[in-house]
């Protein structure tokens, strides 16, 4: 394949013009031969059997990016949340923007990837941290993680509540005819602190953009973990999610994913435990139409007693739109105690879209309290024609039913101007104006 | 107020109405009582404008108005309400966010502003002490988990706060204890003047205690066999559906 041969030969001129100790260079080394190996997902891997990633990969994607662009603040103020104060840690067609980026290093770090790489006196912290509990098998983290160069630090000491949230962003300037950025992220929060950070990857344009990211999640003792990826791009944009996250005892953390754009996202979630009484939640909202296609793959490992998972998946599809929601729970025998719940609902509103949906729940304990429902159906004539009664059109009465369906989803949002973000993306997605809050 | 021609409806192939005629006027109260399957719900889901049933002849007029090209929103816009024999649940829904958008939507329908938000938590207030409504329960989704009888008395509420012309009550009785009955009705006649009317559709004479009607219809296979004053629904709950049965098959 040709992306797979030009991203070998890219590999060897990366490595020489960086200066890494060698830890990561046996890392990547590692990794870029994993890549190697196994090339890109096809449908014939049982994980990728709904997801074809071949029309895209025929791009001639650049890798690096040819020239550094600016953008001003105004023209990209809507992509965040600016009616409050945020930490900001912004790229520009993966490169690191200063003047659009709030950072800090004042009594926690909310930097860059690139320095803590390359700085020594972070070496410590990635020598323990980067790489540790993203996979070292499967072929696009690798592939990442060859070229793992930039992207969000983010390592708080322990007993911080953050007093702001902290906005990853990511856009593409379209400039290159098509582009493949592959942002890397670290997240590291101490034990008994508080933090919420918000994702974002944006293009500008309908230039095709393929992401591949990487974001590795450590949550300590007691730590809470607020994390939020929306997902809103334009149809040039295909994103490959690949997030890990490790929990110590009791720490909550939730990863809500709002999936209402681009051509093809693909959300690899994966949780892995190290501690008792912990609780994970894992909630999506997916709203897409036309041609779109979004994959939800997920896994909460189990592997302690007293944990308990929460995933709470809500999908809206229109047109040809098609979804996948593949939701794997492994409770390992040590795992006693463990409450593990898992739903998946979804309305199909056009003829000719189409969601998979595949729970898969793997067992070894025998003292264990574990759930999945899947539902699939169109929107309740019933509802409607009482809707209707009442004096609330058609289209309204259809946008009242499909936000009462993504409500236990919305309800979930900490950041109540985030919350009215998403409401709004949802409202302009339905094509209609609310009249009432939700 | 209504006038329904001649009506014919089905749904598939089986015909249910079969030639209704009915005349409401301003200020009246219509009861149309008739053994199950006699198709009393029919007709109060046609003249709402349901979409399943096919009407195949006749007319129903509101106000002079043919309503067969309007739309279930259209018609409520106009005053059509149909207190609903089972109402729908619809989770995520509040009960008051549901009244807000549908006083709003008829507003809009009307070229009015929407209701001042004042001014709405008023007529809630006000429309909820007419029916012993709980104040709590008005921020729960609408219907899930309510009793029968708090079901109906939500429908009614709603229709108190809607102010329809002409209100359908179907099977408005059924699941209803005695107090809520009482309730209920009382609220239906204190929402009665000379410029609305109201239908009464029910299977028993119970409900007709409460909200006495002008004139009673006996529908039975899709026609109104019998009509007269409020004297008729006694006569039936006394001596049952049979009678008119054997009088229609004789």
């Amino acid at each position: 394949m040709e992306l797979k041969e030009k991203l070998i030969s890219s590999f060897m001129a990366f490595e020489e013009q960086i200066d890494v100790h060698s830890e990561l260079h046996d890392l990547r080394t590692a990794a870029i031969k994993n890549f190697e190996n196994k090339g890109s997902p096809t449908k014939k891997e049982e994980s990728w059997k709904y997801t074809s990633l071949n029309a895209i990969l025929k791009n001639d994607f650049t890798v690096f990016p040819k020239s550094e662009t600016s953008i001003e603040f105004k023209d990209v103020k809507k992509y965040f949340i600016h009616e409050i104060d945020t930490y900001k840690i912004v790229f520009i067609d993966g490169v690191f923007s200063s003047n659009l980026s709030s950072t800090t290093h004042q009594g926690l770090d909310v930097c860059l990837m690139s320095s803590a790489l390359n700085k020594p006196k972070y070496k410590m912290v990635i020598d323990t941290y980067f790489n540790q509990i993203a996979s070292k098998d499967e072929s696009l983290t690798s592939l990442n993680t060859a070229f793992a160069n930039e992207g969000a630090y983010i390592n708080i000491p322990k007993s911080k509540v953050v007093n702001k949230p902290i906005e990853i962003m990511y856009f593409s300037t379209g400039n290159e005819a098509a582009l493949l950025v592959q942002p890397r992220n670290l997240v590291i929060v101490g034990e008994n602190s508080h933090v919420q950070i918000i994702e974002r990857h944006q293009s500008l344009n309908e230039n095709p953009v393929l992401t591949n990211s990487v974001t590795e999640i450590f949550a300590q003792k007691r730590a809470i973990v607020d994390y939020y990826k929306i997902q809103n791009d334009h149809m040039g944009a295909n994103l490959i999610d690949n997030t890990y996250v490790s929990q110590k005892q009791e720490s909550h953390v939730s990863v809500q994913t709002f999936s209402f754009g681009g051509n093809l996202t693909r959300n690899n979630l994966n949780f892995y435990h190290f501690g008792e009484r912990l609780t994970s939640t894992l909630n999506g909202i997916t709203i897409i139409g036309e041609k779109q296609h979004v994959d939800h793959y997920t896994l909460v490992h189990h592997a302690a007693p007293n944990c308990e998972s929460f995933q709470d998946y809500k999908g809206i599809f229109s047109d040809n739109s098609t979804g996948v929601f593949n939701g794997k729970v492994y409770v390992e025998k040590e795992a006693q105690k463990t409450n593990a719940f898992q739903k998946s609902n979804n309305i199909l509103l056009g003829d000719k879209s189409t969601i998979n949906a595949k729970p898969q729940l793997e067992i070894f304990a025998d003292d264990v309290k574990c759930s999945h429902g899947c539902t699939v159906g169109q929107l309740d004539e019933t509802a409607m024609f009482y809707m209707q009664q009442r004096g609330i059109p058609k289209k309204e009465a259809k946008a009242l039913l499909m936000y009462a369906f993504s409500n236990a989803v919305i309800e979930n949002i900490k950041i109540p101007e985030l919350k009215q973000r998403i409401t709004k993306i949802i409202a302009l997605k339905l094509g209609v104006k609310i009249g009432f809050d939700l | 107020m209504l006038s329904i021609k001649n009506l014919h409806a089905s749904i598939g192939d089986k015909e249910i109405l079969k030639g209704i005629n009915l005349e409401v006027k301003a200020g009246e109260v219509h009861a149309i009582m008739g053994p199950n399957g006699a198709g009393k719900s029919t007709l109060s889901a046609v003249i709402a404008g349901n979409e399943n049933y096919e009407v195949t002849d006749g007319e129903v007029f509101l106000d002079g108005e043919d309503l067969a090209d309007l739309a279930p929103e259209e018609r409520a816009h106009k005053g059509v309400f149909l207190s609903f024999q089972y109402p729908v649940e619809i989770p995520g829904v509040s009960v008051t966010n549901f009244m807000r958008s549908a006083i709003n939507e008829t507003r809009k329908a009307k070229g009015q502003e929407e209701m001042p938000a004042n001014e709405m938590l008023k007529l809630i207030r006000e429309k909820s002490e007419l029916l012993e409504i709980d104040r709590k329960f008005l921020s729960r989704s609408i219907n899930e988990g309510f009793s029968g009888g708090e079901k109906k008395r939500n429908e009614i509420f709603q229709m108190a706060m809607l102010e329809p012309k002409l209100a359908i009550l179907d099977e408005t009785d059924s699941g209803l204890d005695i107090d809520a009955l009482r309730i209920v009705a009382n609220g239906v006649n204190k929402l009665k003047s000379d410029k609305n009317a109201v239908v009464v559709i029910t299977h028993y004479q119970r409900l007709l205690d409460y909200i006495v009607p002008d004139f009673v219809h006996v529908l039975y296979n899709g026609k109104i066999v019998k009509s007269g004053d409020a004297s008729l629904a006694h006569e039936l709950e006394e001596k049952g559906y049979d009678w008119i049965k054997q009088e229609q098959e004789a």
